[in-house]
């Protein structure tokens, strides 16, 4: 079985349901038919650049190049992460824990699935590592933000119980253990329910990708299956980087809680 | 008092002081100066938002600030700051509580001992084992300052100790300070009841913006 592919007029088709959202917004008086547009428009272009920079980078094959496009994406995702949370260290602090929980997490599982698992040769082979890395940086996001918001929400909340440990002679380090647990914990939930669900309630975008495109169901479960414990994988290790480092910049080497480094 | 290490002593520093402050300030308040003798109270008034509870937070070392406070011939800078904290105990006016049950915040091998306290407060014999959401503000109020004697720290720090409380708990609790005091506990307190002061202070200083002030 080949993969089918698509013809601009295939897609006109199918584009044709934009236009009917945009209808029942106007019938409806939803007021979001602007914004449908927009988005729709957005989508295309987006894509389609992506989908030129991909095949320029293919065409170059050089691992420099390759490294420079993951790490604009690991950015775009730190940016992401640092603008998710309601409460905001002052600075860039957001953004530096953004970029490191997801950078790391990333780097890690992509490098690890390449090396051992995949082994496409040589194994830094752009086909392979822009795409892994992408659904990696999807997965950790989410698990970086989650925690940080988990994290930065609960230290305000929770703050004379922190303080009251720090003055009965309680280290930082202890006091701060249970928020930390937690934010951790917020960060893996939604790859446990990701695991749960696949298969019963929601059939994988990759694996239907991977259907769609011809490939044996069995096969293409088998990747599914490497990439759920690359996603948890990567996704704990966000969630445990994001959550440290966060505790770590609200204190000072007098093991004080430092709010006032939020804003 | 027991024994002392007295290297790094100023001169100017009886042998009766346990606590003493140079130069403490931060960027909201201070400079500050104090000496508080070993089982004396020093007692603080002022208005609200003055920097009472700063001045304390201060010492306890809970707010970034500049300057040195000593403890029985000790700089605080010698020591970790969790170290310092045990020495130099504050309890809030605002009790805070991590685990759902009280006894959770105690050892447990010291469980007599913090019925012993609870009840010398006028607290029921079943607060042990209540869900910390069940309880009074004045409940936890004292339930935090037995948290804080119970290691029976050289200084306490208190802030407001009782401010939600009635008069006959009010009472409980100074007898009870009185009676620390009596055996080398050495009390900075922050209130706004003048006859408070009055009866636990021998030395008096009033907070105004950010400065002690004799009154």
């Amino acid at each position: 079985m080949t993969p089918v592919l698509l013809t601009p007029l295939d897609i006109s088709i199918a584009a044709s349901l934009i236009i009917l959202d945009a209808a029942l917004s106007i019938w409806l008086r939803l007021r979001l038919h602007r914004q449908i547009a927009i988005a729709a428009a957005r989508m295309v272009v987006q894509l389609v650049a992506i989908g030129y920079v991909l095949r320029f980078i293919f065409s170059l094959n050089n691992p420099a190049a390759t490294l420079l496009l993951v790490l604009v994406m690991v950015l775009v995702a730190a940016r992401e992460v640092a603008a998710r949370p309601e409460r905001r260290f002052k600075g860039h602090t957001n953004f530096g824990i953004g970029f490191v929980s997801v950078g790391f997490a990333t780097f890690v599982t992509a490098i690890l699935a390449l090396t051992t698992a995949i082994r496409p040769q040589p194994w830094f082979d752009p086909h392979y590592a822009i795409p892994l890395a992408g659904i990696i940086l999807g997965s950790v996001l989410n698990s970086a933000s989650l925690s940080l918001d988990s994290f930065l929400g609960s230290v305000r909340r929770e703050r004379q119980a922190i303080e009251a440990r720090l003055s009965l002679g309680d280290s930082y380090r202890e006091a701060i253990a249970p928020l930390v647990r937690e934010a951790i914990r917020r960060g893996l939930l939604p790859i446990i329910n990701q695991m749960s669900a696949a298969g019963v309630v929601t059939l994988p975008g990759i694996m239907t990708g991977q259907i769609l495109a011809g490939l044996d169901p069995l096969e293409a479960v088998k990747y599914q299956i490497l990439l759920m414990f690359l996603l948890s994988g990567g996704s704990g290790l966000s969630a445990l980087a994001a959550s440290y480092l966060a505790a770590w910049r609200l204190t000072d080497e007098r093991q004080r809680l430092r709010l006032d480094r939020l804003r | 008092m027991g024994e002392r290490d007295t290297v790094g002593l100023d001169k100017e520093i009886s042998m009766e002081t346990a606590l003493l402050v140079k130069q403490l300030r931060s960027a909201f308040a201070g400079p500050f100066e104090l000496e508080l003798g070993t089982g004396a109270c020093t007692a603080i008034t002022g208005p609200s938002g003055s920097g009472k509870s700063l001045f304390l937070r201060m010492i306890a070392d809970l707010d970034p600030n500049q300057g040195q406070v000593w403890l029985n011939g000790r700089e605080r800078a010698s020591l970790p700051a969790p170290a310092w904290r045990r020495q130099a105990s504050y309890v809030s006016a605002e009790s805070g509580w991590w685990a759902d049950v009280v006894i959770e915040h105690f050892a447990a091998s010291r469980r007599s001992e913090v019925a012993a306290l609870a009840a010398r407060l006028g607290l029921r014999a079943d607060v042990l084992d209540a869900p910390i959401a069940q309880l009074s503000t004045g409940e936890k109020q004292r339930l935090s300052l037995v948290r804080a004697l119970l290691p029976s720290p050289p200084v306490l720090l208190l802030d407001e100790p009782t401010g939600p409380l009635d008069e006959q708990s009010v009472t409980r609790v100074e007898a009870l300070l009185h009676e620390r005091m009596a055996t080398g506990t050495s009390i900075l307190l922050v209130t706004h009841d003048p006859n408070q002061a009055e009866r636990l202070g021998s030395q008096h200083y009033r907070m105004v913006a950010g400065r002690l002030e004799t009154p």
